[in-house]
């Protein structure tokens, strides 16, 4: 490999050629201020626009400074990172940053967890000159089912535009106005619920300030917590447990299953239950539907479509919905776990409890911004009574805890309550990308084999490589299956179901770069792939924990189907737990 | 029209043009009609002239042309009576049009707004 | 035709009639009336000869003998002497001051030949719609023996060899760019002909265009085989109109006679060129946001390296050049790099268009050798500042330029001592500024415009440049302390320092050259909170002077919000917290007792 020998701050190094500057000083360990510019390494994400013009530096030989991040290394460069020319520059730049922006921190939702914020603090900002004079640039705030934008607070990092354009391929946000009104909006600075928008949450899992921020519905729980009239019941999806610690100062990747359930019991939920049930559910039906379709299509019925799509994602149903509508009919029909979840609630366990399905609160923790848009959906309610009343992310939660004073590292380990509270290593592995397929085979192999899966960890599932594929052996017939995580990755596998040319028998496809544990209602990795991969480690070692790894062994899924639901794609099951989809663009084109 | 396949081809198209923009006995009008030219006037004369020349009998010939820079004196026209310096003049409206057709055209008289020519050129 | 007629010329520009070229005139028709000559010989008032400084200039046709400095009184002599005897008069001929000898004829005369038109050598002459005018004056004669004669590499020295800079604002040596673009190997490539021309009162690529369009798109192709590109884009503001017309007849023309296309001239080399429309933003003349926008996307700026020429549009390597680089290319070729080189000073060769504006009497498009000086531009082809009023200052290079001041006069306009002066060429606007305008006001405009112009990408030229132009209308308004100029420095410094492209790295220019060049006036404003200009309408004071007011109340009745208060007889005042300075008052007083402090 071809290096280039620099100094920076009178330290020689030598870096790879390509490197930018900003890199080559980290590794000398000198960390250079930036703003706008955002690494996922293991994600191949990068965000640098160069534009809020922090990180600049001093390159000897250079008429003006340079954005260290992004400006390559070069043969004898000598670089200075604090000359005062750079340090007074980086302040005034810092000046004008905050000059227009909002001082209303103390009721900001990113206070404490604002990069702006911490950026002001670290260079020292105490006052900003010609205040009283300046003139702020102010938009229309904008609410959509699960993502606010404030746009007062956009400093123009471009991160979210990055996000949904070149990861997600969403197309819903861009740079729009020009000059001082420049901000980052849908086109014609239309509301989110209008654009392309599938609620993923990326741009607000990477927004630097509280531009971008989630839709608050803890208010809306305590009230139905505080209402003596409501049972409330509680489901947590399974990343949730692998990053909440985060939030509490715990390492990335520790798991607090049961630390959680306390905290949700001490929060004054009258039954905590667990999304991994839903997900063993999910398996039962979306792994029955794919054998249905698969052996239709072995004995040459042309009518079954294959691949079969996964479709516990919101973000991803609703991204194909918008942009895919032609092939609505491929996805699996099944509902997501949370919606399982919702369905089964407010009718076999609303029954078990004898209470009206209105006097059932369901709440869900999401790691998601999604899934408060899909408890919204029109057809997830009977009778104006939704099946999961409100979805709240992990942030909000921790923020939740954090109100009623629990102290969440201290607390006891708690159980989940039955009957929705029991799960496989399979429901847990929804949490990470590849692992849905993965609780699917361990199923659908068994079932359609009628063998017993002597090895369940299928490692040529997992991982973080954006698309995966692996042919895996039912006792002599292959099944190809097809990974992509983020919508980008999504959109390519796609195209090729499109065109004819997919050579799947099954595709799983996840929304967020690194599935559900790098959601958008996570707590925020700031730039830190190093976190996503740790809370992936975690999901694993939960499964690996579990007495039981396959969903079909879930003796509270077997139950319910003896009691309540026949079978596995019954008519029953199809009612309540199998949905239909739309063409997105039809639904929101329409301007009330 | 005739596709131009060679050097030689390009260069016998220039010798023919050149013969017939030096045709004897024939007055050449350039209005100068760039932006600056037809946002003062200058489409308005370039049709007086085309009319008044028939009308008047006169040999010649009115081309529309980009503008030589004169903002200051739009519209310009640039006249040329056969065998002599081309002339330009400035301000021209439908006035000064049949004055320069009268005195300048018809007799060889200059008429004020005669613009000097200031520059030279490569041409 | 009849032999041409003897013909007196006059100068009737602006200069000159203040140097009583108007009595010269009448003295002249009366001389000839005297000498019963008033039927042989007409007197004819022409427009300016751009000789301000000899005037008046009497030109006697058809010999073309200039007369310079000629006073009333001279009539006699060139009628007697010249006209009846045919004798020059010597001592009112033009006395060349190098060599000190007599310049009698216009073809020697250097003072009328100030300005060399080389890119605007078929503006006006051509026919633009017809490509058998542009032909016949030389159009495509270069491209056939580029084809015929030349290695891609040998075309690339020349234009090295000629000096050419870029004329778009950076100056980057043409044959340089070309020949990165040519180095870098690639299946594709692309040349892009930058017509965005943005600048507020610039037109110089736009005359081209209307007038001589074949000139770039001969030159494109010219680039397209030195560098190896099949294919040239030109990046045409949509509100050029006619110049896209013309373009579109002139590529469909080229096309039909086969001097674009496949195999051009039968050499094999096919090159073709395309439209594409700018919605007007400014800052799409920065080549990597005109590349964006050609691409469709945002048309802002992206950090270089990589430059167009490594990765440009659609990512290949791509050479973007101005229109009046362009323009350049074909004369350079027919006459040879050391013709090219001979003109202009040291390391700025060639000629340069301006478009002059501003308080100049001849406004309009110039072309001048690089070198000449801005006396020579303003006094001479310019005819003077408007009214005789007094030369302050001219802002070059645009929005993102500076201003030159007296002092910078007789400095030779070139790119590099542009940027020594604190400006920089820019495109070529130049806008003269006169006694009567404040610095401070001006810096304000045109910070108004990039401010209104800035795409927003990176936050010192979204926000800094708002915050400056704040800070400047702060201070017009008398609102501003001494420390505010300390800030204004500052800002200006940071923004130039850290911006991320060409238009927030020059925008505060200037403020930072006003605020060199005038900072007595920023003071002024400051400390005193007085405007010396008397442009600050915040800073004007309407004030009655007792000596000249004889109490009539002419005054006190037309004012609109009763600020003018006195007796019948006695002297007014003016209550400045009321008073409106609507001016009605001065209008209205016969006494020249209302005036403006």
């Amino acid at each position: 490999m071809e290096t280039i020998k620099l100094t920076i701050d009178n330290k020689k190094a030598e870096v790879p050629k390509g490197t930018t500057i900003h890199k080559a000083a980290r590794q000398m360990g000198i960390e250079i201020p930036t703003l706008c510019y955002m690494e996922l390494h293991d994600l191949n994400i990068e965000n640098k626009p160069a534009g809020c013009r922090i990180c600049m530096v001093e390159v000897e030989g250079r008429r003006n400074l340079a954005p260290s991040c992004a400006t390559r290394c070069e043969e004898g460069m000598v670089i200075k990172t604090h000359t005062t020319r750079v340090l007074n520059a980086r302040r005034t730049v810092m000046e004008f940053i905050l000059s227009d922006h909002p001082k209303d921190c103390l009721i900001c939702p990113k206070s404490g967890n604002c990069e702006l914020q911490a950026m002001a603090n670290k260079l020292g900002i105490r006052e900003i000159p010609g205040q009283e004079i300046a003139a702020m640039s102010t938009y229309r705030k904008d609410t959509s089912p699960s993502i606010i934008r404030d746009l007062d607070k956009c400093i123009l990092c471009r991160r979210c535009e990055m996000m949904c354009n070149d990861v997600q391929t969403v197309g819903a946000l861009s740079a729009v106005n020009r000059g001082f009104m420049a901000t980052v909006a849908p086109a014609f600075e239309q509301n989110l619920e209008y654009s392309s928008c599938t609620y993923c949450g990326q741009c607000v899992a990477v927004c630097p300030t509280g531009a971008l921020t989630e839709v608050d519905h803890t208010p809306e729980v305590l009230r139905a917590l505080a209402d003596p009239s409501k049972t409330v019941i509680v489901q947590t999806a399974p990343a949730v447990r692998a990053a909440l610690g985060e939030e509490f100062g715990m390492a990335p990747g520790t798991l607090v299953t049961g630390k959680m359930v306390s905290a949700l019991r001490a929060l004054g939920f009258d039954y905590v239950f667990d999304t991994d049930f839903a997900a063993d559910l999910t398996i039962m039906e979306e792994g029955t539907e794919l054998l249905g379709r698969l052996n239709r299509h072995l004995k040459g019925d042309t009518t079954a479509k294959l691949p079969i799509l996964t479709s516990c994602c919101p973000g991803w149903v609703n991204f194909f919905e918008y942009y895919y509508p032609d092939l609505k009919d491929i996805p699996s029909t099944a509902k997501s776990p949370q919606q399982m979840f919702g369905a089964i609630a407010k009718t076999y366990f609303a029954g078990k409890i004898k209470i009206n399905r209105k006097d059932l609160v369901v709440v869900s923790i999401m790691p998601c911004l999604a899934k408060k848009y899909e408890c919204q959906r029109d057809e997830f309610s009977t009778e104006n009574n939704r099946d999961v009343d409100f979805s709240i992310s992990t942030r909000e939660l921790a923020a939740f805890i954090k109100q009623a004073n629990i102290d969440l590292n201290n607390l006891e380990e708690g159980e989940f309550d039955a009957p929705l509270g029991e799960s496989t290593g399979a429901g847990v592995i929804f949490g990470t990308t590849g692992g849905v397929i993965e609780a699917a085979v361990r199923t659908a192999y068994e079932l359609q084999t009628g063998k017993k899966l002597e090895r369940l960890d299928f490692t040529e599932l997992r991982g973080l490589e954006g698309v995966r594929e692996a042919t895996i052996d039912f006792d002599g017939l292959p099944v190809r299956i097809g990974i992509a995580h983020g919508l980008g990755n999504a959109r390519k596998l796609l195209d090729d179901v499109r065109s004819g040319k997919s050579q799947f028998h099954a595709i799983e496809v996840m929304a967020c770069p690194g599935g559900c544990i790098g959601g958008g209602g996570q707590p925020l990795h700031h730039g830190n792939s190093e976190i996503i991969k740790a809370r992936a480690a975690a999901i694993y070692t939960e499964d690996r924990k579990k007495p039981l790894r396959k969903s079909h062994e879930n003796p509270f899924i077997i139950k319910l189907y003896e009691e309540f639901l026949e079978k596995p794609n019954s008519e029953k099951a199809h009612h309540l737990l199998h949905t239909h989809y739309f063409e997105r663009k039809k639904k929101i084109l329409v301007k009330p | 029209m005739k596709k131009i396949k060679s050097l030689a081809d390009l260069r016998k198209s220039k010798a023919d043009t050149l013969a017939r923009i030096h045709a004897k006995e024939k007055i050449r009008i350039r209005v100068h009609m760039g932006t600056s030219g037809l946002a003062s006037g200058a489409k308005e004369i370039f049709d007086f002239l085309t009319v008044e020349l028939e009308k008047r009998s006169i040999n010649g010939i009115v081309v529309g042309t980009g503008d030589m820079g004169y903002c200051f004196a739009e519209p310009t026209i640039e006249v040329t009576r056969p065998g002599e310096d081309p002339v330009v003049f400035g301000n021209v409206d439908k006035l000064k049009a049949d004055e320069i057709i009268e005195k300048f055209i018809k007799n060889g008289y200059y008429v004020e707004g005669l613009l000097p020519v200031n520059y030279q050129t490569i041409n | 035709m009849a032999k041409q007629k003897k013909q007196l010329l006059v100068c009737g520009g602006k200069s000159c009639s203040s140097h009583n070229s108007e009595v010269l005139y009448d003295n002249l028709c009366l001389e000839l009336e005297a000498n019963a000559l008033e039927n042989e010989v007409s007197v004819v008032r022409s427009g300016c000869f751009g000789l301000c400084h000899l005037g008046p200039v009497v030109m006697v046709m058809p010999e073309k003998v200039v007369y310079v400095k000629v006073n009333p009184d001279d009539t006699r002599d060139i009628i007697a002497e010249h006209l009846i005897k045919g004798r020059k008069v010597e001592r009112l001929l033009y006395h060349d001051p190098v060599s000190g000898k007599i310049i009698p004829e216009e073809k020697d005369f250097a003072p009328l030949k100030k300005q060399m038109r080389i890119v605007l050598r078929n503006c006006g002459i051509i026919d633009p719609e017809n490509i058998e005018e542009a032909i016949a004056h030389d159009a495509y004669e270069a491209l056939g023996r580029v084809l015929t004669e030349m290695k891609p590499a040998d075309v690339i020295r020349i234009i090295r060899d000629s000096g050419l800079r870029g004329r778009g604002g950076g100056g980057f040596p043409t044959g340089l760019k070309w020949e990165i673009a040519y180095n870098n190997k690639s299946d594709e490539k692309y040349v892009v002909c930058n017509a965005d021309e943005g600048d507020p009162g610039a037109f110089m690529d736009r005359s081209v265009l209307e007038g001589d369009p074949h000139a770039v798109l001969e030159a494109m192709a010219i680039c397209g085989y030195s560098i190896g590109a099949g294919k040239g884009l030109i990046y045409i503001r949509a509100e050029y109109p006619l110049a896209v017309a013309r373009l579109k007849t002139a590529i469909r023309q080229a096309r039909d006679y086969g001097l674009l296309g496949d195999d051009i001239m039968g050499t094999g080399f096919s090159f073709d060129i395309e439209i594409r429309y700018g919605a007007g933003a400014f800052v799409c003349g920065e080549e990597t946001a005109l590349i964006h926008s050609m691409e469709g996307l945002r048309g802002e700026p992206t950090v270089k390296p990589p430059f167009p020429a490594e990765s440009g549009f659609r990512g290949k390597p791509t050479n973007v050049n101005n229109v009046e680089t362009f323009a350049c290319i074909s004369p350079i070729i027919l006459k040879g790099a050391k013709w090219f080189s001979s003109i202009g000073t040291e390391k700025s060769k060639g000629t340069k268009v301006f478009a002059l504006a501003g308080k100049i009497n001849n406004v309009g498009l110039i072309e001048v050798p690089m070198g000449i000086t801005l006396r020579e531009v303003i006094y001479e082809i310019g005819g003077g500042i408007r009214n005789g009023k007094k030369f302050k200052a001219a802002q070059t290079g645009g929005p993102s330029g500076g201003c030159l001041t007296e002092k910078h006069l007789d400095t030779p306009i070139d790119f590099d001592n542009l940027l020594a002066a604190g400006s920089m060429m820019g495109s070529g606007g130049m806008i003269v500024m006169d006694e009567d305008d404040c610095m401070v006001s001006v810096a304000r405009f045109f910070l108004d415009f990039t401010v209104e112009e800035s795409c927003g990408k990176c936050s010192p030229c979204r926000i800094g440049n708002k915050r400056l132009h704040e800070l400047l209308d702060h201070i017009t308004k008398g609102k501003g302390v001494p420390a505010d100029l300390d800030r204004l420095m500052n800002m200006s410094m940071v923004i130039k320092d850290t911006s991320l492209c060409g238009l927030g790295q020059s925008s505060p220019n200037p403020v930072l050259s006003t605020l060199n060049n005038f900072r007595e006036e920023y003071e002024a404003h400051v400390t005193v909170k007085k405007c010396p200009a008397g442009q600050c309408r915040d800073l004007m004071e309407y004030f009655i002077i007792s000596e000249n007011c004889v109490g009539c109340t002419a005054c006190a009745r037309v004012c609109p919000v009763n600020a003018i208060t006195g007796e019948r007889k006695e002297t007014h005042t003016i209550n400045p917290s009321i008073c409106i300075k609507c001016g009605a008052c001065i209008e209205k007083c016969k006494f020249d007792a209302v005036i403006i402090r």
